[in-house]
């Protein structure tokens, strides 16, 4: 019973990107709060370059170095930026726009030059193949998984468990980081850790949607959430069910016309953020039409 | 070198490089100092499912289409960010966010669904994801230059109401000027240079070559004419860089090469630039505190000298070395060069001596009057 559902590849498929919307939305209604959420994009483009690196060094796919690797990278990326940003002759946008290209051009070349013919090509990078995620398994126990279910699974628990444990400090240092700073919750610590799960969640996520569809599951789910209510833990909870929908209905659409999974997954999470944007009660534009007639 | 230069498909590259450095530079430089830096990323982003229809369209890798149809998506992507910006409570890096995430998702599907009608002209239309320098051919110059002509001659055209709007839209909305119809034009020619990307470095890294040479020209000049026309040198120089970079090393991307050729240039210029660089900063910062060491040894023994009512008093090094915390010697031989100290006679089992000489005493004494005058200022 179990193991068929496991082995049922649809069902696997669907449960990898719901997986994956639940993870980025969990972290991404912090960065968005933040105003960090162009962080998920450069992150996503830049560990593209420790992926290569730790493939080129160990010859590792996927795994926890792997996974470690990218956290690296991710960290890196973000400090980077402040690097620039704090020589203050660069604006922080422009130092974003500036430090992930290197890294992601270095990614690439370092892809052109040591690993021509090998299954990390710059266009799985890009686009991810959800639908293969049930070919690669891993025995545990009596069951046979899909690789990608057991690390999205390993890292949606880590998130839940980050989200939970430190729920009360995120909050402070999203909402009012000076007050967190002088209560001595340490904003910087706590933003660094979240971004280091973020580029974690991007490699563990990255053979099936790729570097740049994952930023449409870490933003798009909580910008729609954000438009629905005014607070924190009922946004998250939209978040991931927003992103949970996306996951359900984007595969039949895809299936329907024979186009990508994870593409189309990718883009209910906009459906879904129109109909927040257009319907939302309170936020959204026939919502406020509403409340403007009333007066 | 020269051989390669004579090649016909390197000189289409180079030409196609030369015009790419030239938009990029030109409209980036309005896209950094209005702070819309990652526009440039979500618009070249929202390209990839124009350049699917403008395939669909036209039936063929046809790039005057393909050029078309991403200019459409992306002006189409930041008029969403804009309306979704003014008209919500969402901030402005989820929007661009947004855009950036869901239409290069579309741009993926539209992929998808070309190749999966395995049609045989639909080769390479992934190879606008990086960009295929290689690939262009002569007539792909021709609408990459019309663009780059029009961005000239717009920029050129209405070059004082851009400027104004730029440094100061409050004012320019003051005088009469129509200060969105001028900042939507300058947000939708941010497209305009994706666009011509399109071909050369492709969408996914569009982003670098739109910020990268106008952060670069910001570091060396002052003024938006010449910021401008030297982050168009830049753009050009990254643009053929790379290419003949990768012309030599033939399994390099073109792309990534001319991105990591205008990133570089940024990293001179951030390090180097006069008066901006970092490294000028480091060093004037290091002879200011040099320069003020000096002034307080000088104080020091000036004070010392009044107390034993001797200036030429000579102090032991030792003293000062303990005093201070630090050993003093090279303070004491820059005032030494500079005339303001000697070395005085001193018992031979005693270390070495240094007195004021008449200059430094005099020098000391301005030091100390200009502090007293900063104190009661």
């Amino acid at each position: 019973m179990i193991q068929s559902f496991f082995a049922d590849p649809v069902a696997m498929i669907i449960l990898t990107g719901a997986l994956v919307a639940a993870a980025g939305s969990l972290l991404g209604t912090f960065l968005v709060l933040q105003r960090n959420s162009m962080l998920s994009d450069a992150i996503s483009h830049s560990i593209v370059f420790g992926i290569v690196v730790v493939w080129l060094l160990t010859h590792a796919q996927s795994g926890p170095i792997q996974i470690l690797g990218a956290a690296l990278t991710g960290v890196l990326t973000v400090f980077l930026t402040e690097l620039v940003a704090g020589t203050r002759r660069v604006k922080r946008d422009a130092a974003i726009g500036l430090v992930f290209p290197v890294l992601f051009a270095s990614g690439v070349l370092l892809l052109n030059l040591y690993a021509r013919d090998v299954h990390i090509d710059t266009h799985t990078v890009l686009l991810g193949e959800i639908g293969f995620v049930w070919l690669d398994t891993l025995l545990l126990g009596h069951l046979e998984l899909p690789q990608a279910v057991v690390w999205m699974s390993v890292v949606t628990f880590a998130n839940l468990a980050f989200v939970l444990m430190f729920y009360k400090e995120l909050k402070l240092a999203t909402f009012d980081p000076q007050l967190a700073a002088a209560l001595g919750f340490a904003p910087t610590a706590l933003f660094y850790v979240l971004l280091a799960l973020t580029s974690t969640t991007a490699v563990a996520a990255f053979d099936a949607v790729g570097a740049v569809l994952f930023i449409a599951f870490v933003i798009v789910p909580p910008a729609a959430a954000y438009l629905l209510t005014d607070r924190l833990s009922l946004m998250l909870f939209y978040s991931v069910l927003i992103g949970i929908a996306s996951s359900l209905s984007g595969y039949p659409v895809a299936v329907m016309f024979d186009v990508s999974v994870g593409g189309t997954m990718a883009v209910m999470t906009g459906v879904f953020f129109l109909l927040a944007f257009l319907l939302g009660p309170r936020h959204g534009l026939l919502g406020r039409e509403w409340q403007r007639r009333r007066g | 070198m020269l051989e390669l230069l004579g090649d016909y498909t390197v000189q289409t590259v180079i030409m196609g490089a030369v015009l790419l450095g030239i938009v990029s530079g030109l409209l980036g430089c309005f896209a950094v100092l209005r702070q819309q830096s990652l526009l440039g990323d979500t618009l070249a982003h929202a390209a990839l499912p124009g350049v699917c229809i403008g395939f669909l369209i036209a039936g063929s890798r046809h790039l005057g289409w393909i050029m078309a149809g991403a200019l459409a998506t992306a002006v189409i992507a930041a008029f969403f960010v804009q309306m979704v910006t003014r008209h919500s409570r969402i901030k402005t890096d989820a929007g661009l966010g947004i855009a950036l995430s869901v239409s290069f998702a579309m741009g993926v599907v539209l992929l998808t669904y070309i190749q999966g009608q395995s049609n045989a002209s639909q080769g390479g239309l992934d190879t606008f994801l990086f960009g295929q320098a290689a690939a262009t051919q002569r007539t792909d110059l021709w609408f990459m230059g019309g663009v780059t002509l029009v961005a000239l001659l717009v920029v050129m055209l209405f070059w004082k109401q851009f400027k104004l709007v730029t440094f100061d839209p409050l004012f320019a909305g003051s005088i009469g000027f129509p200060v969105q119809v001028l900042e939507t034009a300058l947000t939708a020619m941010i497209a305009l240079a994706v666009v011509v990307g399109l071909q050369m470095v492709g969408v996914v890294l569009m982003t670098a070559m739109v910020i990268a040479p106008a952060v670069a020209a910001r570091q060396w000049v002052h003024r938006l004419e010449s910021m401008v026309l030297l982050a168009m040198l830049f753009g050009v120089f990254s643009g053929v860089t790379g290419v003949l970079i990768s012309a030599v090393g033939r399994n390099l991307a073109t792309g990534p090469v001319v991105v990591l050729a205008a990133s570089a240039i940024v990293a001179v210029s951030l390090l180097m630039a006069p008066g901006r660089g970092i490294l000028w900063s480091w060093l004037r910062h290091q002879s200011e505190r040099r320069t003020i060491g000096q002034r307080q040894m000088l104080t020091t023994m000036y004070k010392l000298a009044a107390h034993h009512r001797d200036p030429y008093y000579p102090v032991e090094r030792s003293m000062l070395d303990s005093f201070y915390g630090v050993r003093t010697d090279t303070i004491l031989k820059r005032l030494h060069n500079r005339g303001y100290v000697a070395p005085a006679s001193h018992m031979p089992s005693e270390g070495l001596h240094w007195a004021l000489t008449d200059s430094g005493y005099h020098e000391a004494q301005q030091v100390l009057d200009s502090i007293d005058r900063e104190a009661e200022a």
